[in-house]
């Protein structure tokens, strides 16, 4: 575990090293704000809650979280870094767990950086707080996710564009696992027990059931296990192709 | 001690690495020379734990590189080709980081990130961003990470390139100090580096090895060993003297440079000439600016043996 706090440590320094951290929140709280605000009708809705606020984070996550998660392993690849790191005495899946961490803290920030519209809700009315705890918690899982899912896509290329791409590609199928968008393309051939299997694996499912209140233990067993498997194909992916 | 066993690396149907073995022990530094693509980095890359060998086995002062991974790693201080390191970091911040992975604690990480700072002349440079630092920072940043923990291996993966005349000096008399108690293998293709550090050199072509032996052995191959090369002050009696020299009996070949006014002769197999060229410039009243016993030149060695 020492390794692993290591890593984060050194991960969660280098983001605001760069003016990647900085640009990725203003732009998230600009956007998350913004889609509120104007998309959302947050005002004209006459309701106390911050429902317009979170339905939209899956949106913002498809594309910003691959943004940060495709430096994640192209890079280290890319500049041949990870030929440091992997020569070092730390196990993969330390470095893959510390590095996952990393990112997740550095979301869980732009996330906290939110509360002036909470203070704001709460200001206008009496919203229901519990709903909106599980909300925030329910928009962490989801973060944590789409950040599996980009780490893994990042760990099977050196191209970063190329772990974008992957990334927001893989994000989208399994937000909209649940939908016909997806469902169609199984619809006629596949059994129907693989079909409901499919539309379980909704990511916008699970987080919607989240945000609506109710924080139960299968949404939260769902995220982990996803994250869990994500994270696990990462380390196999850069166990396999290291030198590559 | 490193061993490798029958060490092979392929990719599909090209062949990296082909049977490579070795054991260098405490007090050795082995030199590991080769043409560009013949090996030598997958050779390192193996031994440090970063390529997974096809077949043959590789270990790190008894610990084996593949099933006792981690135990290997420990023991070796590695300096990848290019000295990767992160780009972002501050040099403090980054040795900071490798002192902690390597398990260095309290007063001994202080000691150890003070004695490699000040070996390696870093001081100046510990505040910048280590993508701020010229080639040859970089370098020294790497060879610091590699040797941050006092291991008793080193691989080090072309560790003077990029530097200066000085610093390269300082590299050398670093690994020299270091050679007395520890295993070093470095890899070059700075042919000179081979006489100034190592006490053996292994040469790799195409995947395998095509010679292990003492630079000094290797030289010796040369057809240049003891060979004689002398310059005449006077020019115009170049070709005189050629023809005397060549009409010596232990004599094979004489080569001529005549922009240096340079004769060097070629003794048949196993012949001193020296001795008969210095009475003869004696007889012949030849004025000599130099006169000099060359004990083999290996590049000559090297370009023959790859080829």
């Amino acid at each position: 575990m020492r390794n692993v706090a290591l890593i984060l440590r050194r991960e969660l320094a280098s983001y605001f090293a760069t003016p990647l951290a900085y640009v990725f929140i203003i732009i998230f709280l600009v956007l998350a704000n913004a889609f509120t605000f104007y998309v959302g009708d947050f005002y004209q809705r006459g309701q106390a809650d911050l429902r317009p606020f979170f339905m939209f984070h899956p949106w913002l996550y498809l594309f910003l979280i691959p943004a940060l998660t495709m430096k994640l392993w192209a890079e280290e690849r890319k500049s041949g870094s990870i030929e440091l790191l992997m020569t070092l005495p730390v196990k993969i899946w330390e470095a893959v767990l510390g590095k996952f961490l990393a990112a997740w803290a550095f979301t869980a920030i732009a996330l906290a950086l939110t509360f002036p519209i909470w203070i704001t809700v709460n200001y206008l009315g009496s919203p229901d707080n519990g709903v909106i705890f599980a909300s925030y918690i329910g928009s962490l899982l989801l973060a944590g996710g789409f950040l599996a899912i980009g780490s893994c896509m990042s760990a099977l290329t050196r191209n970063q564009v190329v772990a974008f791409i992957l990334g927001v590609a893989a994000c989208f199928v399994l937000l909209l696992a649940g939908y016909p968008m997806v469902l169609d393309a199984f619809q006629g051939w596949a059994p129907e027990v693989l079909i409901n299997a499919i539309a379980s694996l909704s990511l916008l499912t699970h987080f919607q059931s989240i945000t609506r209140g109710v924080l139960e233990a299968r949404d939260v067993v769902y995220f982990v296990l996803l994250i869990g498997f994500f994270l696990f194909t990462t380390a196999v992916a850069i166990d396999l192709r290291k030198a590559d | 001690m490193i061993k490798t066993e029958h060490l092979c690396k392929r990719y599909g149907s090209l062949t990296a690495v082909a049977d490579v073995s070795f054991e260098v022990h405490p007090g050795e530094v082995l030199g590991f020379l080769g043409p560009n693509g013949a090996g030598k980095t997958t050779t390192m890359r193996m031994l440090a734990g970063f390529v997974t060998p096809t077949s043959g086995h590789a270990s790190v002062c008894g610990h084996d590189v593949e099933t006792d991974a981690l135990a290997a790693r420990q023991s070796l201080g590695y300096l990848p080709e290019g000295a990767p390191s992160y780009g972002e970091m501050r040099v403090s911040a980054f040795l900071d980081f490798i002192a902690d992975l390597r398990l260095l604690q309290g007063a001994r990480k202080r000691a150890r990130l003070d004695y490699v700072i000040e070996r390696l002349e870093l001081a100046r440079v510990l505040n910048q961003t280590i993508e701020t630092l010229s080639k040859g920072f970089r370098r020294r940043v790497g060879l610091a990470q590699a040797i941050i923990h006092d291991p008793p291996a080193l691989v080090l993966d072309e560790p003077t390139d990029g530097l200066d005349p000085n610093q390269k000096y300082e590299v050398r008399t670093l690994i020299n100090e270091m050679a007395r108690e520890k295993i070093i293998v470095i890899s070059t293709h700075i042919l000179e580096e081979v006489d100034a550090v190592c006490t053996r050199a292994i040469i790799i072509a195409r995947g395998r090895i095509v010679a292990d032996d003492t630079p000094v052995q290797l030289a010796a191959q040369s057809r240049y060993h003891n060979a004689v090369s002398l310059q005449l002050a006077d020019r115009q009696k170049l070709e005189a003297a050629r023809a005397a020299v060549a009409a010596l009996p232990q004599v094979a070949t004489v080569e001529v440079s005549e922009r240096e006014a340079r004769l060097t002769a070629l003794p048949r197999a196993g012949a001193l000439i020296l001795q008969d060229i210095s009475d003869l410039a004696q007889r012949q009243g030849l004025q000599l600016k130099e006169l000099h016993l060359e004990s083999g030149r290996l590049d000559e060695v090297f370009r023959t043996i790859t080829a």
